[in-house]
C-alpha cells in the first residue's frame, strides 16, 4: 500500500466526496490559491474551482452561521477553521445554532456540516494557537467530535463525517499533517462511534486521544522490553463514543491510564475516567485509574516549556511503570 | 403619486390588499390572544409581541413566494403568520404542545416552518443574518433561483454577525435582503444611545450595499422597497438593505415595565402611527373595503384566533419518551 501523509489523506477524503456529491463545498480562510494554512486544500481549487473551493473573509462569526445556513438548506459545507483557537468566535453558530436547530425545531431541520479543526501543541504557535479545546464541544449535544490520531483514520473518518446529516467537528492535530501512512487509494469510510485498538496488550490499558495515541504506541514498545504488555485503545470519536471497547479492554487488564493533550482538569480523558469508575469495569481494575492531561497553564512558547506542558512519551512509560506498581 | 397608482405600479389588486390587511389584524389578534392566555398562565417562559409592527411583517413577506426564505428573530409571530405558517401549530408550540410546529420543544422563539420557507425564529439577536447568508449563498450554488430576507432588529446591527454577513453577502452578491425592523429599542437600549448615526441604513454603504430608510409603518412603502430588493436579488445584483422604522407598543418581553421610555411616546405611536389604521384609512378611502368589512375582518380573525386557542388546548403534552428524539438527524 501506498504511504501519504495525514494532510495528504485528508485532501483525498474532501477531494474524492467532492467528485461524487456536488452538494459538497469547502470554504474558509486562504484554502484557495494558498492552500490553507497548513496547505491541506493546496490545488483543491484547480480541480473545483472557486465556487466550491470559496475563499472567505477573516469572519468566523459569518461564515460559521454561513454554513450553518447552507446546510439547513440543502448543502454539505465543509468549514476550515484555520486554528482551532479561533473557533470560539464562531461558538454561537456552532453552539447555538447548529447543534440545537433539530432538536428545537422538532425534527424539521438537519445541519450536515463538518468544521475541521487544527488544533493542538508542538509548533511553538504559542497560547492563542496551540490549544485542545475538543471537550469543549463534546459538552454540547446535537454535536459529534472526531479526532484521528493518524493518516489512515483521517480519510476514513473525515469521508463518514461528511457524509453525516449532522454537524461533525473535526479536531486535526497540527503536528501530525505530515505524518505518514499506509492510506489505501480506494474509497472507504470509518464510520463515527467505533474506536481502534492500536496495540494489543493484556497489563494495561491506555486510553489516548489524538497525538497522544501515538506517544502511547511509541511509550508501549518501550514498555515491552520492561516486560510489560499495554494495550493502546484510540476511541477515534469521543462524541459518539465507543464505551464498549474502552470498557472491555479495561475488564481485560484491570489496570488503566487515560492520556490527552489537553488540560487536564475538565479535558475529555476525565469522561473517560468517569465511564469506567461508573462501569462494571471498575470491579475488575486491580490499581487506581491514573491520568495524564495538559498542564493547568496556556501554552507557553519557549520549546522546553512548550515540551513540558503536555504528556510525553517519558511521562507515559513513567506513569505505567507508576501503575504497574500499584 | 395616488393610493390607486401605487396599488397598480405594486401590482396590487383588492383581494392582495384585503388579504393583506387581514394578515395585519391576525397578527394582532395573534399577539392579544397570547397576551391573555399569558396572564391566565397558559403559556410559561417568555414571549416577546410584535402589536404595532404588522407593516413590516406583512408587507416585507408579501414580495415573497413559498420558495423564497425568511430568517426571523425572537420577535417573530408577525414574520411566521406573513410567510403563511400555520396558526393553529402556532398556538399549539406557545402552549408547549405535540402537534406544535417544533412538537412542544422551541416555543415562542424557535418556530420554524421549512415548507412555507420559514427557517427559523431565533433567540440569539442576529444570528439570522449569517444563516440567511447560508441560505442565500444555497440558492447561488444551486440556482435555485430564491431570494432570503433577514429580519432583525435594530439592535442586531451592533452586533460582528451584522456587519460580517453584509460584507460576506456582499462580495459573493448573493441573493439576500437585510430588512431591519427598527422598533427603536433594543430591550430597553434606545437607538440613540446605543448608535452614534442618523440612520442605520447608512451602516449598508459600508459594504457596497444598496440602503434605505422606509416607513415601516406604512406597508405600501414596505411592499415598494422589498419588491425593488427581490427584484435586484433575482437579477443576480447581489443584497439590499432596507431599514423600516416601526415601533412595538408593548415592552420587550412580559416582565417589561417600559421604565425607559414615555408613555407620551408610546401615545404618539398607537394614536397616530398604528399601521392597521393607516393601511385601513387608505384601502376605505380607495373603495377598497368599506367600515362594515372593517368590522368582519377582526370578526373573521378573532374566530380563527378563538379556534387555533380550542385546538391548541385540545392538543396533548409530547409524551416523556420524545425528551431524547430529535437531537441527530
Amino acid at each position: 500500500m501506498r504511504e501519504i501523509s495525514y494532510s495528504e489523506a485528508i485532501k483525498e477524503a474532501m477531494t474524492q466526496v467532492m467528485r461524487e456529491d456536488n452538494d459538497v463545498f469547502i470554504m474558509g480562510e486562504d484554502i484557495g490559491v494558498y492552500g490553507g494554512a497548513f496547505g491541506v486544500t493546496s490545488g483543491m481549487i484547480d480541480e473545483f474551482g472557486p465556487e466550491r473551493v470559496r475563499i472567505t473573509p477573516i469572519s468566523e462569526a459569518a461564515i460559521s452561521g454561513c454554513a450553518v445556513g447552507s446546510a439547513m438548506t440543502g448543502m454539505r459545507p465543509i468549514l476550515e477553521i484555520q486554528f482551532s483557537d479561533f473557533v470560539v468566535i464562531a461558538m454561537d453558530n456552532i453552539v447555538n445554532q447548529a447543534a440545537k436547530m433539530r432538536y428545537m425545531f422538532g425534527g424539521k431541520a438537519k445541519v450536515p456540516m463538518v468544521v475541521r479543526l487544527p488544533a493542538g501543541s508542538g509548533a511553538g504557535f504559542a497560547a492563542q494557537h496551540s490549544q485542545s479545546l475538543e471537550a469543549w464541544m463534546t459538552h454540547i449535544p446535537g454535536l459529534k467530535v472526531v479526532q484521528p490520531s493518524n493518516a489512515y483514520d483521517a480519510k476514513g473518518l473525515l469521508k463518514a463525517a461528511i457524509k453525516d446529516d449532522n454537524p461533525v467537528l473535526f479536531y486535526e492535530h497540527k503536528m501530525l499533517y505530515n505524518l505518514k501512512g499506509d492510506v489505501p487509494e480506494e474509497s472507504y469510510e470509518i464510520p463515527l462511534g467505533v474506536a481502534d485498538i492500536k496495540r494489543e496488550g493484556k497489563d494495561i490499558t491506555i486510553i489516548a486521544t489524538g497525538m497522544m495515541v501515538n506517544h502511547a504506541v511509541e511509550a508501549a514498545q518501550k514498555l515491552e522490553q520492561e516486560g510489560i504488555d499495554v494495550e493502546v485503545i484510540d476511541p477515534r470519536t469521543l462524541v459518539p463514543l465507543d464505551e464498549k471497547a474502552i470498557l472491555e479492554s479495561v475488564k481485560k487488564t484491570g489496570r488503566v491510564l487515560v492520556v490527552y493533550e489537553a488540560v487536564k482538569r475538565g479535558g475529555f480523558g476525565t469522561e473517560i475516567v468517569s465511564l469506567i469508575a461508573e462501569s462494571d469495569a471498575f470491579d475488575y481494575l486491580d490499581a487506581p485509574i491514573l491520568r495524564l492531561g495538559g498542564v493547568e497553564a496556556p501554552i507557553p512558547y519557549n520549546p522546553k516549556l512548550e515540551k513540558a506542558a503536555i504528556p510525553q512519551v517519558s511521562d507515559i512509560y513513567q506513569k505505567c511503570l507508576e501503575l504497574m506498581n500499584k | 403619486m395616488s393610493n390607486e397608482l401605487l396599488f397598480q405600479e405594486l401590482g396590487l389588486d383588492n383581494q392582495d390588499l384585503k388579504k393583506m390587511l387581514y394578515d395585519m389584524i391576525l397578527i394582532r389578534k395573534f399577539e392579544e390572544t397570547l397576551k391573555q392566555l399569558y396572564q391566565q398562565g397558559k403559556i410559561h417562559g417568555t414571549m416577546h409581541l410584535c402589536i404595532g409592527q404588522e407593516a413590516t411583517a406583512v408587507g416585507a413577506c408579501f414580495p415573497l413566494n413559498n420558495e423564497d426564505k425568511i430568517t426571523s428573530t425572537h420577535r417573530g409571530h408577525g414574520h411566521s403568520i406573513a410567510k403563511g405558517t400555520d396558526v393553529n401549530k402556532m398556538v399549539a408550540e406557545l402552549l408547549g404542545k405535540v402537534t406544535g410546529h417544533c412538537k412542544g420543544k422551541g416555543g415562542s422563539m424557535h418556530i420554524a416552518d421549512m415548507k412555507v420557507g420559514n427557517l427559523g425564529a431565533n433567540g440569539i439577536v442576529a444570528a439570522g443574518l449569517p444563516l440567511g447568508v447560508g441560505a442565500a449563498l444555497t440558492s447561488k450554488m444551486k440556482e435555485l433561483g430564491y431570494v432570503v430576507l433577514c429580519f432583525f432588529g435594530d439592535g442586531a446591527t451592533n452586533e460582528g454577525a451584522f456587519h460580517e454577513s453584509l460584507n460576506l453577502a456582499s462580495i459573493w452578491k448573493l441573493p439576500i435582503i437585510f430588512f431591519c425592523e427598527n422598533n427603536l429599542y433594543g430591550m430597553s437600549g434606545s437607538i440613540k444611545e446605543m448608535t452614534n448615526i442618523e440612520s442605520i441604513a447608512v451602516r449598508g454603504s459600508s459594504y457596497g450595499i444598496p440602503s434605505e430608510t422606509i416607513n415601516g409603518n406604512n406597508i405600501l412603502e414596505v411592499i415598494k422597497a422589498t419588491q425593488d430588493a427581490v427584484e435586484r436579488a433575482k437579477q443576480g445584483n447581489g443584497p439590499t438593505l432596507i431599514e423600516a422604522e416601526t415601533y412595538r407598543w408593548e415592552g420587550h418581553s412580559r416582565s417589561d415595565a417600559r421604565k425607559y421610555r414615555t408613555r407620551e411616546e408610546e401615545k404618539e405611536w398607537k394614536k397616530a402611527k398604528d399601521p392597521i389604521d393607516a393601511f385601513k384609512e387608505i384601502l376605505v378611502s380607495n373603495n377598497v373595503i368599506n367600515e362594515n368589512e372593517f368590522i368582519e375582518l377582526n370578526e373573521k380573525a378573532q374566530n380563527q384566533m378563538k379556534e387555533a386557542v380550542e385546538y391548541a388546548e385540545k392538543s396533548d403534552d409530547p409524551s416523556l419518551d420524545t425528551l431524547m428524539t430529535d437531537i441527530y438527524a
